[in-house]
């Protein structure tokens, strides 16, 4: 049972899925204060390679010490890179698109993330610590349960406690309000004595800590080693995630682990001889083509407001201006 | 006292090219830094770059090769971002120029020696396939207002998928089937020797080889200058650049304007694509290794910005940052920071970026103003 192709298929749903969510809660953040950040794969790449270095060459007592330390340094890399998009965009007001694809140029596969990998050496070795699955061998082999919940890494729930905390920040606390207000309508959050500033700074780093930790996964848990440009992409899937999930926390573990059972299909049914026409083309497309079917739907006639796109989202702020 | 970004009501025309000029200035003198604290000589790096851009044997016409793309792309993107259309599927579009292209050279092409017929026919088709896939996006946002950044982002996924399809996942007619090579290693089929672009070869340097392409580009880029800067259409569409509003008020149809300019976006990278098969590959290059690896349509974005969206403009900094790619690509592996080239061009980027500030914006160190009674 526990080897049918749907558990398989969501189990490893959940595994690939978990990059796409880390890094599109970040965006989310990020999007719900009015920041756009195309730079997202770039600073997934920076948190993946240091991240992993961190773990292959600072010796801390034990390898769970060790782990903790690789995802805090991929995080403090992460924020360090969305620093750079935060200044150009929130202080300088330059334009948030550009500035995005600037910081994946810089900071992407062909860019810092190589660098730094190639001049450490890091290629070519497998990870020394690895996250391995949390629960006792005897829990993974309980039916459907088993693999999908109790087969996961540490990595994992500690991403469904994210979803929780944000999920709640924004619809239950002070700041998760203002937040919103200041992707809404900055101008009124200003009024109200709101830090527009502040408060976009704050979670474009934030933002930026998660994309970190997204990379890292990749690095330590999903494929344990440094290859350059290893997130494939990932990181403009999660970017498209926000979208798919009409910016709501909930929505983006629903539709990164729809994402990430995408990934795992093709394989998957090329294993069990399934022949379902050009696998490997609708299965690698769809993630990217329903995404433009679901901002279609956003878009028709104001449906966006409705459904959650924060109205500033994409613009600068400037008091004197607004 | 603080300092204050404000905006300046008239724009000096030489901030317009001393910032530009400056922001690679200060990149290189930046990614020097990175240099020096991660143990590197930037004064050797930095020489061995130009070297291998500008210098030696050959490396010219190496890099006109890489800036050809280059200045497609980076076109394409300015002939959009110029109306703050923000088409970010340039690569997508290219692809499927390259796409287009091939599949009219492989179906009326034939032997003998460059045919302008086949030549033109190629160049049409590259067009049709790269404005195609542009007027996707450029539909949605037409009718239903849909966000053209993310859904071109999207499709260029999308292409790229069709691309790998055609030549590693099928048996399209794209893909060579004969021989034993094409059962061992999936490849595009070869171009018929009058669908292959000619080259001319100037006598500097030890031979310049000029693709047919790089024309192209120039015309393009002349085309789309005289369009924006000399035609009531291209004034229309700076209007609506700058101000929605203040154009719909002047009575441009912006719908109209919208479904125009991204066809001629995606027109101008899908001509890139078929100068790739035409002048370069000779053949659809569905490696996702290869042509795909290149990014040229994220490029474009870089050299578009860079040129402040000046279609004349973007034309030399194609070849700045075409003589990058080309130093980056020689010298990988022996003794030169892989990666380098990446982190000059984002820091380039983020310098043009801090200078536009400085074109649009005054800083001015205010005092606090004393409370009066």
């Amino acid at each position: 049972m526990n080897h049918s192709l749907l558990v398989v298929l969501i189990a490893s749903g959940v595994a690939y899925g978990t990059p796409l969510l880390f890094a599109s809660l970040g965006e989310l953040l990020a999007e719900r204060s009015g920041v756009l950040n195309l730079g997202v794969e770039g600073m997934m790449l920076v948190g993946a390679v240091m991240g992993f270095w961190s773990v292959q060459r600072v010796h801390v007592g034990s390898a769970a010490l060790s782990l903790i330390l690789g995802l805090i340094v991929a995080a403090f890399s992460g924020a360090t890179m969305a620093a750079i998009h935060a200044f150009l965009v929130i202080t300088l007001r330059a334009n948030q698109i550009v500035s995005g694809l600037a910081l994946t140029i810089f900071a992407g596969a062909v860019g810092l993330s190589s660098y730094i990998g190639s001049d450490l050496n890091l290629a070519d070795n497998p990870s020394s610590h690895t996250f391995q699955p949390f629960f006792p061998n005897a829990m993974q082999k309980w039916p459907v349960v088993g693999p999908i919940v109790f087969g996961q890494t540490a990595l994992v729930y500690l991403s469904w406690l994210c979803v929780i905390a944000i999920a709640y920040y924004l619809t239950r606390t002070r700041p998760g309000l203002n937040v919103r207000a200041v992707g809404e309508a900055p101008g009124a959050a200003d009024a109200m004595g709101i830090s527009v500033v502040k408060y976009r700074y704050v979670h474009t780093l934030v933002g930026g800590a998660f994309a970190g930790v997204a990379g890292a996964t990749f690095t330590l848990a999903l494929t344990p080693q440094w290859v350059n440009g290893i997130t494939g992409g990932a990181g403009w899937i999660a970017i498209a995630l926000v979208i798919f999930a009409f910016w709501r926390p909930e929505l983006c573990l629903v539709g990164a682990y729809f994402f990430g059972a995408l990934q795992a299909l093709a394989p998957e049914l090329q294993a069990r001889n399934i022949s379902l026409g050009p696998t490997e083309l609708w299965t690698n497309a769809l993630p990217y083509g329903a995404t433009v079917v679901v901002l279609v739907l956003v878009s028709w006639r104001g449906a966006a407001r409705r459904l959650g796109a924060p109205s500033a989202l994409g613009t600068a702020y400037a008091r004197e201006e607004a | 006292m603080r300092l204050r970004i404000e905006r300046r009501l008239d724009q000096p025309r030489w901030l317009a090219v001393v910032v530009p000029v400056l922001s690679v200035a200060a990149a290189l003198a930046i990614a020097a830094v990175v240099l020096l604290v991660t143990g590197h000589n930037p004064i050797s790096n930095y020489r061995k770059l130009v070297d291998a851009a500008f210098v030696q044997t050959g490396s010219i016409g190496q890099t006109l090769i890489a800036a050809t793309p280059l200045a497609f792309t980076g076109l394409a993107a300015a002939a959009a971002f110029r109306m703050r259309l923000y088409n970010i599927g340039g690569e997508g579009q290219l692809y499927m120029g390259a796409i287009f292209g091939s599949g009219i050279g492989l179906l009326i092409g034939g032997s003998g020696s460059a045919s302008p017929g086949v030549i033109a026919a190629m160049v049409a088709a590259g067009c049709i396939g790269g404005a195609l896939w542009a007027s996707i996006p450029g539909v949605l946002r037409a009718f239903l207002g849909t966000s053209e950044i993310l859904t071109s982002l999207m499709l260029n996924y999308v292409a790229g998928y069709i691309l790998t399809f055609l030549i590693f996942q099928s048996q399209s007619y794209w893909r060579e089937t004969k021989g034993f090579n094409a059962t061992v290693f999936p490849t595009g089929k070869q171009l018929p020797s009058n669908a292959i672009w000619p080259q001319w070869t100037l006598h500097t340097q030890g031979g310049l080889p000029i693709p047919l392409g790089l024309f192209f580009a120039v015309l393009a880029g002349v085309v789309l200058w005289v369009l924006y800067k000399r035609t009531k259409f291209g004034f229309e569409v700076q209007v609506l650049g700058d101000s929605t509003g203040a154009a719909r008020y002047a009575g441009v149809r912006i719908r109209r304007k919208i479904l125009a300019v991204m066809a001629i976006s995606g027109a101008v990278a899908g001509l890139g694509g078929a100068s790739q098969v035409g002048d370069f590959s000779h053949g659809l290059d569905g490696d996702p290794n290869g042509l795909q690896k290149q990014a040229y349509g994220y490029s474009g974005i870089v050299v578009a910005a860079l040129g402040r969206y000046n279609p004349l403009a973007v034309l030399l900094v194609a070849l700045l940052i075409g003589g990058l790619d080309n130093a980056g690509n020689t010298l990988q592996g022996a003794d030169f920071p892989s990666g380098l080239v990446g982190v000059i061009q984002g820091i380039i980027l983020f310098c043009a970026l801090g200078g536009e500030v400085l074109v649009r914006h005054r800083i001015r160190v205010v005092r606090p103003v004393a409370a009066t009674a």
